[in-house]
């Protein structure tokens, strides 16, 4: 005896997804959360265990006990200090650790098996399978597209929580109008040399100049190549010419570094040696113009793309009435397009003030404040690398200091964006 | 009239060759660039070597009488082999005397070849007590003078190799005991303070796994943010906030990404420093925006008509996207990811800041070992003194280089070959 056949709602596999996503899904938040607490648990648990006594000892050497703790518990024996609370804590440690694993195991597994069987247990045929898993999978798609706002607040609030500790030490006056920048901080309380000025006008005048220089390279060379390949080049010069520029564009910046480094400033040492003047080897103007060269593709295609936006009808007209090229070039096209290239430019400047690895190899760790382009000069982001990339502890003013210019660095890169969007924004005539 | 009319012919040439000249600045720098570090470069992939034969004396290796496998090992590899290379340069060189003459007549060899003689007699115990012609690696010093980076009409206080250094070497090439060959150990060794001994293995193995993690992880969540935001999201001020960030993110300088990687996950969550995994991680922030931004413009360029149909026969809104649209726009997500990666195989700044600038010399084996990458090698060798890493630089940067040409013509290759032109 057969009756009518069932209908699904969905197609099988949906079921099967169903069930399967409520057993897995209660299973791994259980994995997560365990992992992700786990750290904090077990440090405070074995802190505060009976027979360990820790409240003479100060914060670094807390945390270095807690490493220690670790790193017994986990089998690596090598030189550990021969302390009876070690040896007690790790023990505790190992243990609450297998404890904890079993527990959070056995209550993942339970909440598996909940899920499954409540999940099981509302199979039928008219349940819409599909719709339900489709929200599910739509909530993820919600999640991984907020992932991008999480990335901005991340950065804005890890920079803002070291810079307002930064500022606790070192007052912001004295950091954003200072003129002497020299990080140092005792790391005993009789060292010499240990007052340390925080001083950050320099290396702001600093970045200021090379930017620039760079600028002053790269603007004429990106628009006027931009230009050529526009309205002068053929077929062939622009299939040759384009490939090149994103060649550049393309170049890793540690390369251009090492280039301006190891050729363009000796060169230019020696090149102002025989003219009389006293060129540093890591001149301002060496790293200004590998640094122009290297914006130069990142003009050159955003211009093209603000004069390309031009229509044809303007640039016929102006040629109609018997203007020459260049004077259709200089009194149509490029007034049309200006709001697309000054954009260009700004955005081409917040490039400059962002690159670091060409501004480390060829420019000077001093901060000097100078607008002579022929002497060495310090940036924002070489300060950060040689500040972070040393040895100090983590609280003290000088690794804080970095994170206050990164945060500068962050906010002045951001501004520079956003005009460079409302020029565009306001100013761009809108011709169809 | 006709005046103006010919200087303004003339202001027309000028402007046209400035554009011409414009774009020969451009091209004539990246010329000098890669001529430049071809020039240095080229060399780093041939070594010198030094033929010597070498006596295995029984004497510096002791009783080996009744000894098992393993104490046989152990006593093979505690030989005095800096000893036996003494030794065998001073038969070849027996008018030397006095320690620092030997000293120097020793330095023409590198340190590796302590190692190269120990694996010799270890992997062929019947070595002992007999003389064997071996090549071994040269000091970088002779690398560099074979290779004509030292100039030798410099008065010998400026030199770092002696007078009697240049007249042993020039003896030892006379009697065809200095020859030039294929440099493996720079494409297989690790890092190393001596350049004739350093290579980028180490930091090829840390470049890839970095990259995996980077691709693993922005790949999947940028399609589907781009998804997202192109098919399912409302049209409100909280998805004009997204779409504002993502751009500003893409234009963020790459070291404010080290920044919050150092904050976020090594001081946060305590990941272990200098890891590809953190490195990775990091790297996929900094990719994110631009893969989301690829993925969006090759999600917009599906014609709605194909959705429109798929709708029409009973698909959901999700079958669409997941059968329809994205199998349509995968080459240009591709093209997308493939620049996105070959961008962040460049960056050496995040990589900075997260603990990767370490001298790492062993091979990393897993994600949470400490590693290099490929561009802070070159950042690191960059720095160092001896002039026999100016070549290995140069060496590791055209490699590096090789690498990016092959992932951009890999990525238009693809670009015009399966992109569909609706």
């Amino acid at each position: 005896m057969v009756d009518r056949p069932v209908e699904l709602q969905s197609l099988p596999g949906y079921y099967g997804w169903y069930a399967a996503l409520w057993c897995l899904v209660p299973g791994v938040v259980v994995a997560l959360v365990w992992l992700g607490s786990a750290p904090w648990l077990l440090d405070g648990a074995t802190l505060n265990g009976p027979g360990i006594d820790l409240a003479s000892r100060s914060e670094a050497e807390v945390s270095l006990f807690m490493n220690n703790v670790k790193n017994l518990a986990s089998g690596n024996i090598a030189s550990l200090p021969d302390d009876p609370t070690l040896k007690l804590a790790a023990e505790r440690y190992g243990e609450l650790r297998g404890r904890g694993a079993a527990i959070a195991s056995a209550l993942a597994a339970l909440f598996a098996c909940a899920g499954f069987s409540y999940a099981f247990r509302r199979i039928r045929p008219d349940l819409a399978a599909r719709d339900r898993i489709e929200r599910v999978l739509r909530l993820t798609l919600m999640a991984c597209s907020t992932l991008a706002v999480l990335i901005t607040l991340g950065i804005v609030f890890s920079l803002l929580a070291e810079t307002l500790r930064f500022f606790e030490k070192v007052s912001p006056i004295e950091f954003l109008f200072g003129t002497h920048w020299s990080p140092q901080t005792a790391l005993r309380a009789d060292q010499v040399g240990s007052s340390g000025s925080f001083g950050a006008v320099p290396i702001f005048t600093g970045t200021l100049l090379i930017t620039s220089i760079a600028m002053l390279v790269a603007v004429p060379v990106g628009l006027m190549s931009a230009v050529y390949m526009g309205f002068y080049a053929g077929r062939r010069a622009r299939a040759f010419a384009k490939p090149l520029l994103e060649v550049l564009a393309g170049v890793p910046t540690v390369v251009y570094g090492f280039f301006a480094a190891l050729a363009v400033g000796p060169v230019m040492r020696d090149v102002g040696a025989s003219l009389g003047l006293s060129v540093a080897s890591e001149s301002a103007l060496a790293a200004g113009l590998i640094m122009g060269v290297m914006i130069i593709p990142f003009v050159s295609s955003l211009s093209d793309d603000a004069i390309a936006a031009v229509p044809e009808a303007m640039r016929n007209g102006s040629l109609g009435l018997g203007a020459t090229e260049s004077e259709t070039i200089r009194n149509v096209i490029l007034p049309a397009a200006l709001p697309g290239i000054v954009s260009a430019f700004l955005l081409a400047a917040s490039r400059a003030i962002g690159e670091t690895m060409i501004v480390v190899m060829a420019a000077g760790m001093a901060a000097n404040l100078t607008a002579n382009p022929l002497e060495a000069v310090t940036t924002v982001t070489v300060q950060i690398v040689t500040l972070l990339t040393g040895d100090q502890e983590f609280d003290s003013a000088k690794t804080l200091s970095a994170f206050a210019l990164g945060l500068v660095l962050f906010v002045v890169t951001l501004c520079l964006n956003l005009i460079a969007l409302a020029v565009v924004r306001r100013f761009r005539e809108e011709y169809e | 009239m006709q005046a103006r009319l010919a200087s303004r012919h003339a202001a027309e040439r000028r402007f046209r060759l400035y554009g011409l000249f414009a774009i020969g600045v451009a091209v004539a720098t990246l010329g000098g660039l890669l001529f430049s570090i071809v020039g240095k470069g080229y060399t780093a992939f041939v070594q010198t070597e030094i033929l010597l034969d070498v006596y295995f004396d029984a004497a510096a290796v002791g009783d080996l009488e009744g000894l098992g496998d393993d104490e046989r090992t152990a006593a093979l590899r505690r030989v005095d082999y800096a000893g036996l290379l003494r030794d065998s340069l001073r038969a070849q060189f027996p008018e030397v005397e006095g320690r620092s003459a030997v000293r120097a007549l020793t330095a023409l060899v590198s340190a590796g070849a302590r190692t190269t003689l120990r694996e010799e007699l270890v992997t062929d115990p019947d070595l002992l007590a007999r003389r064997v012609p071996l090549w071994l690696t040269a000091d970088d010093e002779v690398d560099m003078l074979m290779k004509g980076q030292v100039a030798r009409d410099l008065p010998e206080s400026e030199r770092r190799l002696s007078d009697a250094q240049l007249a042993w070497v020039d003896a030892l090439a006379a009697e065809g005991r200095i020859r030039t060959v294929f440099n493996r150990t720079f494409l297989t060794a690790g890092d190393s303070r001596e350049p004739e001994l350093a290579g980028i293995w180490g930091a090829l193995v840390g470049t890839v796994l970095t990259l995996a993690v980077t691709l693993a992880v922005s790949f999947p969540m940028g399609v589907l943010a781009a998804v997202y935001l192109e098919e399912f999201a409302p049209r409100n001020r909280w998805t004009d906030l997204i779409e504002v960030n993502i751009n500003n993110l893409a234009a963020v300088p790459s070291i404010v990404f080290g920044l919050l990687g150092l904050a976020v996950f090594l001081n946060v969550l305590n990941l272990p420093r200098s890891a590809p995994l953190v490195g990775g991680l990091t790297l996929a922030l900094m990719t994110l925006p631009t893969i989301i931004i690829a993925a969006r413009s090759a999600i917009l360029s599906v014609p709605p008509s194909i959705r429109e149909a798929a709708r029409g026969v009973g698909a959901s809104p999700l079958q669409v996207v997941a059968h329809h649209v994205l199998p349509l726009a995968l080459p240009g997500i591709l093209t997308g990811a493939i620049i996105g990666m070959a961008r962040a195989l460049g960056e050496t700044a995040p990589l900075l800041m997260i603990g990767m600038v370490a001298f790492i010399v062993d091979v990393p084996a897993s994600l949470t070992d400490a590693a290099t990458a490929l561009p802070v090698q070159v950042f690191l060798w960059a720095d160092s003194p001896e002039r026999g890493f100016v070549e290995k630089v140069s060496g590791a940067i055209l490699v590096l280089l090789t690498f990016l040409l092959l992932m951009n013509a890999g990525a238009i290759v693809m670009r015009q070959k399966f992109e569909k032109r609706w």
